[in-house]
């Protein structure tokens, strides 16, 4: 596994997993998951470039303040689907349309 | 000193300023703010007056002036201007207003609009002392006109009532013809001597740059705003009206501020009056001062008799100034001020205690008549006793002040008709005499009536009671005011006050005219002033004395039968007891011919100018359908287009927005896709 393209081919199918997660998905946990697995397909792509081209410690960094961004930003949509959730009793996304108009 | 001055013509202002603002949220709705205000006003008056004293120079005078207005080459100053006669003005103002102020305090007790009361007493104070402290003309022309105002705004303080707020109007109105005399006599004065200054005028008439006939019409017409404002024949008629307001309000013009303004000003401008100006001003005054004492006789409103008194006095200073004797014109504004303010503050007393007493009976009849009073000297003994001062001392009886100052009147008319050719002249003296007999008769017709017999209505009397102490020491300070030893000091001679300080500090000013002219313009030698002055005074007490016995036997001993005697003489009697229908004729002449004038001008205004008006709107009215036409069909038409053309893609555009995040996420992918596309190839 000494090579950078297994890693970009991985990190770009668990990319397209997720935008699809996040485009089909009618339920909102599930959509927060397609959003987790697109993070953390560009962290598998920060560390494979780190490894492979850069040799130096910039791309970790960032992941990890990816994954401390990841968190921080599921905890706001957590919250945000419990608060839709008591406003519609539902998390279906198609059912929320408060954007148009 | 001019500081000081600046303080007591400010001070009531400020008292205004705030009264009418905040008065409403003051506690005791402010009045203390307008009574502190003339409080020190009055202490820095006397402070003055003190000054003036130890100063004791007839000479002396101090003047500081601004810049007020400049527009190019026209230039008017502002400035103070005193000398010992605005000092002793000063201090006369600011007594009569303060203790009015006090006096208030009790009769205006509950008044609903009671802080605006004090406000506008304030303003009229403020008035008043700018009018006597400013050194010029324009400016005393604006205080003038401020005063106008005031009077109005206190007269129609009851404006509920229709009398008062016509009354109000009338004062207002009556007041602006003489005003427009006032006027056009300033016009005059600045066309010909360029300034406004009391010290320019008095050089200009000197070097003759106002000479002959027009000096004598700017000295008339200057007079005629006196003859408005100092209620003189034939604008006399608002006076007696002015009576509708409150009772400190009539003590307040009639005896330091609207009527003293007239004679202030005349006093102010003798320096240029003609010969024949000064004859014009005398013979009004004398006329009014007979005259109007004649009405007074058989008015039966307390405050109406008194009123007509005020105009006859005001006659009596007016006619000083006329024949020349303006110390004893001036003297007689002082002393009349403090009897004056005092016999309305004590009919005031009267009327309040009427009223309470008609209260409590529940019956409503007009208070101020003096048929139902009678007897009440035993319930309002202070009222009473005060009274009776101020009643000796208008009606000229040694040891009070006005006997000092009538006489003096007395003798400078009878001075001038005995150094007069012409025996015409001695009608001066006569209308003098006779005014002063039927004043001391009509005073005491009104205290008897008022205080001394039988109580007329025994139900009234029982519930009268004597006025609360801030009314009552109002009335006690200035009866002691009447005393003839405030007048004559340092001598202690009660019959005349020739050694007294008063007459030692006004000095008739240097006339202007006679400076002019290279001679005097009037002439009176010493010799004849004396022995005028000794004759008038017997003869005045005399006739003071008889007035007081005629009234006492034709009311108190009832000596003659009063109703048979004015059976007797019905029309006299009835022409005294209208008016003389004055206010019938000019009904009749200037309000019907007014109100004819103006139904011809709305007529024309109806048929004639609504015509033309009518007509451009015809015109304009079709051109404007035609317009609008237009507008409808083509501007509208393009308007219209572009509009529903965007409405058309906004339908079509917000469809896209779907409002789910899916939607727009799929839409940035494709675009995405698309761009990486175009990037790739």
């Amino acid at each position: 596994m000494n090579s950078l393209l297994p890693y970009l081919i991985t990190a770009g199918i668990v990319f397209t997993l997720g935008i699809f997660t996040i485009i089909y998905k009618k339920n909102a946990v599930g959509v927060l998951m397609g959003v987790e697995l697109v993070l953390n397909s560009v962290n598998l792509n920060f560390i494979a470039f780190a490894r492979f081209v850069d040799y130096q410690l910039n791309g970790q960094l960032i992941s990890i303040f990816i994954i401390i961004l990841a968190a921080a930003e599921a905890a706001i949509a957590l919250a945000i689907i419990l608060n839709i959730y008591r406003l519609k009793t539902t998390v279906d996304v198609t059912q929320v349309s408060e954007m148009k108009n | 000193m001019i500081t000081l001055a600046l303080y007591i013509w400010l001070l009531p202002l400020l008292a205004f300023v705030i009264q009418i603002f905040l008065g409403k949220r003051l506690p005791r709705k402010g009045d203390f703010i307008s009574i502190t205000a003339i409080g020190i006003s009055y202490l820095l008056s006397i402070l003055l007056f003190v000054q003036m004293l130890t100063n004791y120079n007839p000479e002396f005078y101090i003047t500081a002036a601004v810049p007020w207005l400049q527009v190019g080459s026209f230039n008017i100053n502002m400035g103070i201007y005193l000398d010992n006669f605005a000092i002793v003005m000063l201090l006369v103002v600011t007594t009569v207003s303060f203790w009015v102020h006090i006096y208030s305090i009790g009769y205006m007790h509950g008044d609903p609009r009671y802080n605006r009361f004090f406000a506008y007493l304030s303003l009229f104070s403020f008035s008043m002392l700018g009018l006597v402290v400013l050194d010029n003309l324009f400016g005393i022309f604006i205080m003038w006109e401020l005063v106008g105002i005031c009077s109005y705004l206190l007269i129609g303080y009851y404006f509920e009532k229709d009398s008062a707020a016509n009354a109000g109007k009338k004062a207002f109105i009556v007041n602006r013809v003489g005003d427009f005399g006032f006027l056009i006599g300033l016009l005059i004065v600045f066309t010909t001597i360029g300034s406004f200054s009391l010290l320019d005028v008095q050089q200009g008439v000197a070097q003759g740059k106002l000479t002959g006939g027009l000096l004598t019409a700017a000295g008339a017409l200057l007079f005629c705003g006196a003859i408005g404002k100092s209620a003189q024949f034939p604008l006399h008629v608002w006076l007696p009206d002015a009576m509708e307001g409150p009772t400190p309000v009539s003590a307040l013009i009639h005896a330091a501020t609207m009527v003293a303004a007239g004679v202030y000003l005349m006093a102010r401008i003798t320096f240029m009056l003609s010969f024949d100006a000064m004859l014009v001003v005398a013979y009004t005054g004398g006329f009014t001062a007979l005259f109007a004492a004649t009405i007074a006789i058989t008015q039966f409103d307390i405050k109406r008799v008194l009123a007509y008194s005020t105009i006859s006095q005001l006659g009596y200073m007016i006619m000083a100034i006329g024949v020349g004797s303006y110390t004893a014109g001036f003297f007689h504004l002082t002393t009349h001020a403090m009897f004056k303010s005092g016999l309305f503050l004590g009919s005031g007393s009267v009327i309040h205690a009427m009223h309470n007493a008609m209260e409590k009976v529940g019956v409503h009849e007009d208070p101020n008549d003096i048929r139902l009073m009678g007897g009440l000297k035993n319930k309002m003994p202070v009222t009473y006793y005060t009274f009776l001062i101020f009643t000796l001392a208008i009606s000229g009886i040694p040891f009070f002040s006005g006997f000092l100052s009538k006489d003096a009147i007395l003798g400078g008319t009878l001075a001038f008709a005995m150094s007069q050719s012409n025996p015409v002249h001695y009608l001066l003296p006569f209308f003098g005499f006779t005014a002063a007999i039927i004043t001391a008769f009509y005073m005491f017709r009104l205290v008897i009536k008022t205080f001394l017999g039988e109580p007329q209505r025994p139900d009234f009397y029982k519930h009268v009671h004597e006025s609360q102490k801030v009314m009552t020491i109002p009335l006690m300070v200035l009866s002691t005011l009447s005393i003839f030893i405030f007048y004559t000091l340092p001598s202690l001679n009660p019959i005349s006050a020739e050694h007294g300080w008063f007459e030692h500090l006004i000095e008739k000013p240097e006339s202007a005219v006679s400076i002019q002219l290279g001679h005097p313009v009037l002439e009176i030698s010493e010799h004849v002033a004396h022995s005028a002055h000794v004759n008038g005074m017997l003869v005045s007490i005399i006739f003071a004395l008889t007035g007081i016995v005629l009234a006492f036997a034709f009311y108190f001993w009832k000596k003659v039968d009063v109703e048979a005697l004015t059976g007797k003489i019905k029309p006299l009697y009835d022409l005294s007891f209208h008016k003389y229908y004055f206010d019938e004729i000019y009904n009749a002449t200037f309000v019907r011919g007014l109100l004819l004038w103006n139904n011809f001008l709305a007529w024309f205004d109806l048929k004639i100018i609504d015509g033309i008006v009518n007509g451009s709107a015809f015109i304009t009215r079709n051109f404007s359908a035609f317009s609008g036409l237009f507008d409808l069909g083509f501007i509208d038409g393009i308007v219209n287009g572009v509009a529903d053309i965007t409405q058309g893609i906004g339908q079509r555009a917000r469809k896209i927005q779907t409002g789910q995040v899916q939607h727009y996420i799929l839409g940035a992918l494709a675009g995405l896709v698309l761009i990486m596309v175009f990037v790739l190839m």
